[in-house]
């Protein structure tokens, strides 16, 4: 990247004087170029930073009517709901908001499997999306607790009660979770600390994704490294003659992206904001009552494939911690992702049948498991979980494998378009 | 990779079959319209005058209520408001949740989100379907709500119902209850009463949810406005990228 070493005058000559404004808007924006072949899968990135945004912004609107005890949190949702200007919005987008906020990376985390995207060099710039996941997940949990209805409450119970089943040290472990014997208004308080801080260490992690990102550049569904092809465009005789300054064609291509989401997530807010008990449970309509032990316990749907694989494990030797460890497996196992893939190719474009197997078979598990994981847990079902959860794992485990036997086909010199 | 997505989809249909069941009673559809105020003004009515005795809407507010069902303050406190309240207050009722509890052996449950945990559909069948059982201590049972601690409190208007048990299969199984039988009239000819709750449940899913029919009439406006917006982007995107293509 050439750094621009035209010098600014005015007031921006003064800003840039002191800080490097022009040069990290070149450098990141305006002179940052970016493969020109990027597809539809290539909008949720910028989508991702979107919802974190709206998430972070409209967390921060409820917070000021929202109150953490055990005795006021539900009614504090209700006047929210009701008497607060434009509450039933906020909350609604917030609420709507962290599935969208899934299903968004989920989709971009599809699309680095499908193009190669956690492949050398961008194995640490993989690492911190995976982290931010992570974070993500911990979120969401500390999240579903705040509203303090029966689903909140039982979840949490379930959840924390996982940390229980770590041989020796379990019982002690979850009550320091907990901070209390059962989930209580210490737990609440706690939890909601946490999901006050927690998007702000996302936001961090965003920030080092990027960085790392825009230190190796973009890959692009070739999977071809445009930074090492010829040299020159119109823009630049320096830059990948592949690719084209993010701003202002990817920024304006990303608007008609930022619309179609808005649309669909405005369509859910104004008309279905529960999308049928998926993205607001009806017992959650229900006050916390210990007491009281809802029919069927479930975690919101974007847990629930981690579910399904939970209890799909058999309890051995009288613990349950073996399916602790499955569970929490199959997030880490991401963690390897880049080691795994030994394909010469990056892109399934010219990976070969084995790979496409493999990833439509992790795909359908995917789906599947989260749907188990929704179903009560019936023997049927619970074989079913079991054979996916086996090959949700093999899609990994087999990957040194199969993407060295593959038939690759040969990867073009330029970015087709 | 079809024919993969394909058999998958024929491997679970099974499973969603299995889902599917497991209903005890199947619900009537209550075929409730939020911009009725008539009906909303009714089941109002009947709420305060049948179920408020016990039942709160404690995240209910009376005024909120007065000005989205179109009723003006003199009504609302001279019908509406039988206790000291103020309209701004939350709908509370005196009885302490211990008493409920002495009485009906739990505590009275708040009716403001009843149809959003158990949807209007199972209120409304609900409402319809207390039958007399002797074993129970008011002498009513319910098909929804199997051993149902209240009593049949619409009963003077429904009238009286009694079960029709299917043939007992085996020795020792519970009776199964195939339907009811109206055996003593109320002072409502049964399509009264149907309409009377109706009206109820139609008012508590208003209730569950105030701004509803607000929120759907804003959301038209806001998909237009994006699908506009939509249209200026495209544009656009489409005229810088002439420069790639």
């Amino acid at each position: 990247m050439s750094a621009d070493t035209t010098e600014t005058t005015g007031f921006l000559g003064w800003i840039d004087k002191r800080f490097p404004l022009t040069k990290v808007w070149n450098e990141h924006l305006a002179q940052y170029y970016a493969p020109k072949n990027f597809n539809t899968w290539y909008f949720f990135g910028s989508l991702a930073l979107l919802m974190l945004v709206i998430q972070i912004v409209t967390g921060i609107w409820l917070a000021m009517n929202y109150k953490p005890s055990a005795a006021d949190a539900f009614a504090s949702v209700e006047y929210i709901m009701r008497d607060v200007d434009w509450g039933w919005l906020i909350r609604y987008m917030h609420s709507t908001g962290s599935s969208f906020f899934f299903i968004v990376v989920y989709l971009h985390m599809f699309r680095a499997l499908l193009y190669g995207s956690y492949r050398k060099p961008r194995e640490l710039l993989w690492i911190f999306g995976v982290i931010i996941y992570l974070a993500m997940m911990a979120t969401a949990f500390f999240g579903y607790l705040l509203p303090w209805g029966q689903m909140s409450y039982w979840g949490a119970q379930v959840i924390v009660n996982l940390f229980a089943a770590v041989p020796g040290i379990g019982e002690e472990l979850s009550a320091w979770v907990r901070g209390d014997y059962v989930i209580s208004d210490i737990t609440l308080n706690r939890f909601f600390a946490f999901h006050f801080l927690l998007p702000f260490v996302i936001a961090a992690l965003v920030f080092l994704h990027i960085v790392a990102l825009h230190r190796v550049g973009s890959n692009n569904p070739d999977g071809i490294e445009i930074k090492y092809g010829p040299k020159g465009n119109r823009w630049d005789a320096n830059a990948p003659a592949d690719g084209i300054p993010f701003h202002p064609y990817y920024t304006v291509k990303d608007i008609v992206g930022v619309l179609v989401l808005l649309a669909l997530f405005s369509a859910v807010i104004f008309f279905w904001p529960t999308v049928g008990g998926l993205f607001l449970e009806p017992p959650n309509f229900q006050p916390a009552d210990p007491l009281v032990t809802p029919e069927h316990i479930v975690p919101v749907w974007y847990f629930t494939p981690f579910y399904a694989m939970l209890r799909a494990v058999p309890p051995m030797f009288g613990s349950q911690f073996p399916g602790v460890l499955v569970m929490f497996a199959a997030i880490l196992i991401f963690f390897f992702l880049p080691w795994l893939d030994r394909s010469p190719v990056k892109s399934v474009r010219y990976k070969g049948p084995l790979f496409k197997i493999a990833l439509a078979v992790f795909s359908v598990s995917f789906v599947v498991l989260a749907y188990l994981g929704m179903m009560p847990a019936k023997p049927v079902m619970t074989l079913f979980a079991q054979i996916f959860t086996v090959l949700y794992f093999l899609f990994f485990l087999l990957m040194p494998w199969y993407s060295k036997i593959d038939k690759t086909k040969p990867v073009p010199e330029r970015v087709t378009q | 990779m079809r024919a993969l997505i394909i058999a998958s989809v024929l491997f679970l249909t099974p499973l969603l079959a299995a889902a599917a069941g497991g209903s005890q009673v199947p619900l009537e559809k209550a075929n409730i319209d939020l911009t009725d105020q008539a009906s909303l003004q009714r089941g109002a009515g009947y709420f305060v005058n049948y179920c408020m005795g016990c039942h709160s809407l404690q995240y209910m507010r009376y005024n909120r209520m007065a000005e989205d069902l179109g009723i003006d303050e003199l009504t609302l406190r001279e019908n509406l408001i039988f206790t000291d309240a103020k309209p701004g207050d939350l709908m509370t009722i005196s009885m302490r949740a211990e008493d409920g509890e002495q009485w009906f052996g739990t505590a009275v449950p708040d009716l403001t989100l009843v149809t959003r945990w158990r949807s209007p559909d199972w209120l409304y069948t609900f409402l319809k379907t207390f039958y007399s059982d002797d074993a129970r201590p008011y002498g009513v049972n319910n098909l929804v709500f199997p051993d149902v601690g209240m009593p049949h409190v619409l009963s003077a208007r429904q009238g009286v119902q009694r079960a029709l048990l299917e043939p007992v299969a085996e020795e020792g199984a519970p009776p199964k209850v195939k339907g009811l039988e109206l055996v003593q009239a109320g002072s409502m000819s049964p399509s009264e009463f149907d309409a009377m709750v109706l009206d109820l449940t139609n008012f508590l899913t208003y209730v569950g949810e105030p701004v509803r029919v607000e929120r759907q009439r804003l959301g038209i406006y806001v998909l237009l406005f994006f699908g506009l917006f939509f249209i200026v982007a495209y544009a656009l995107k489409k005229e810088y990228w002439k420069d790639v293509h």
